[in-house]
């Protein structure tokens, strides 16, 4: 049948394009998680394009910015701004520190916590549908990136790696409808799920009703999930209602400004996480 | 020649998805640019051109996205082509109808991409009703103006063309 027969038959086409998709998806279903090499293969090319995008959207901007606007002003800006976003991220792991401390001096020994290893990446695009709340990176494997490490920013938790592609990653966001993480209400030690919403806000499930949890309190990982290391913050308390039954009802706002984001950090060491839920369950 | 435009608006169409990703109203994404080129491209070509730009708008969109691959495509699929007969049975050429038009392939597509995650207990989608509403109205609007755009845009240019070359006789 010659292509031209193809075309006048519309109803046959639409058959034919039906079930190139149902016989991808039911292959993707039964075959359960991970990364098809079809998948790989379009995703790196395309975020090929993204960073493509970027890299020229980018060298405009640092052009009229950096050049002809703040020509040494810049360079000095961008190194103050890198500085403060280490001491931000130390002040976390600082502060997560001193936390759990004062949480166990009186029942563990002192322990060493694992020092997190990470690596800074650019955000080179947003989500291609609007159904996902994700964001690409310019790191992948090559750069040691893999799938499942948790991503943070200075202000607080930004998501999780979904899909390593060689030279760049998507990165589910803690917003998107689907993500969740361990949680834990820093000033009470309440311990609950943080989930997100999909339209840029989260929520606290499991909250028991007769937890102590005000608005305004700060939610941070409880590093149960062995995914995010604990004590990073994942946003504030907005408001709090009683639930249908056993549970609260906990609106969070997320620390990170998601519109804004430009640079992140990659935990690398995915034992950091698992050793911080360990010491959790402990 | 044709072709190779609709697949340039579809890419198009997706890179710039991802470049606008800020472009929310109360958190939820406004637009989905690549399913409003896939109803444009089916309204004004037919159920094959429809389908066609869904599945690979679609596929395009699943790539780049941490879902299923193929559950954009289908949807879009779909919505392109039911669009496609949609425009060859109905004159489809002011405001209100294409307006609709647009929001109606919006609605559906909601449907069938989340209905298909919901069914295979894949993916859950909160605050489903009013996202899609957002999105229906978002994609409406921008359905409109880019009808707008692309019919009389070429027109004024022929016009100024018109007077540029009425000008320049003796």
């Amino acid at each position: 049948m010659a292509l031209a027969d193809i075309v006048q038959r519309p109803g046959l086409l639409f058959a034919g394009a039906l079930l190139l998709h149902l016989g991808l998806i039911s292959v993707q279903v039964t075959t359960g998680a991970g990364t098809t090499v079809f998948h790989a293969v379009v995703f790196g090319s395309l975020s090929e394009a993204q960073r493509g995008t970027a890299w020229a959207t980018g060298s405009v901007r640092d052009l009229w910015t950096g050049y002809f606007a703040l020509r040494d002003v810049r360079a000095e800006n961008a190194r103050l701004r890198d500085e403060v976003n280490a001491l931000q991220v130390q002040l976390q792991a600082e502060r997560a520190r001193a936390e759990r401390a004062d949480a166990y001096r009186s029942l563990l020994q002192l322990r060493a916590r694992v020092p997190l290893e990470t690596t800074g990446a650019e955000v080179i695009a947003a989500a291609a549908s609007p159904s996902f709340r994700t964001i690409t990176i310019d790191k992948g494997a090559s750069d040691g990136v893999e799938a499942d490490m948790a991503v943070v920013a200075p202000s607080g938790v930004v998501g999780r790696v979904t899909q390593p592609g060689p030279r760049a990653a998507l990165v589910q966001l803690i917003i998107d409808g689907n993500a969740a993480a361990g949680a834990v209400v820093e000033r009470t030690r309440v311990q609950g799920i943080v989930v997100g919403l999909g339209d840029g806000t989260l929520r606290m499930d499991y909250v028991p009703a007769t937890g102590d949890v005000v608005t305004g309190d700060v939610v941070v990982t409880s590093g149960i999930d062995g995914l995010y290391p604990a004590g990073f913050v994942l946003g504030t308390v907005t408001r709090v209602s009683r639930g249908d039954g056993l549970y609260h009802e906990v609106a969070v706002q997320p620390a990170v400004d998601f519109s804004r984001l430009e640079d992140v950090l990659v935990v690398r060491q995915r034992q950091a996480a698992a050793a911080s839920a360990a010491e959790a369950v402990k | 020649m044709k072709a190779l435009a609709a697949l340039a608006a579809l890419l198009l169409a997706a890179v710039a998805q991802s470049a606008l990703g800020g472009l929310a109203w109360r958190g939820f994404a406004a637009v989905d640019l690549v399913l409003v080129v896939v109803v444009y491209l089916a309204l004004t070509g037919g159920p094959v051109a429809g389908l066609l730009a869904g599945t690979v708008g679609g596929l395009v969109q699943d790539a780049l996205s941490p879902g299923i691959l193929g559950m954009g495509g289908l949807a879009k699929t779909v919505v392109g082509f039911l669009a496609g007969r949609f425009g060859t049975q109905f004159i489809v050429t002011s405001t209100v109808p294409r307006l609709l038009a647009f929001a109606a392939a919006t609605a559906a597509h909601a449907v069938l991409f989340m209905g298909a995650y919901s069914v295979l207990g894949l993916r859950s989608f909160p605050n489903a009703l009013v996202s899609t509403a957002v999105q229906a109205a978002g994609n409406g609007l921008l359905g409109v103006i880019g009808f707008q755009l692309a019919e009389r845009l070429p027109r004024a240019l022929e016009r100024r063309r018109a007077r540029g070359g009425m000008r320049v006789r003796p």
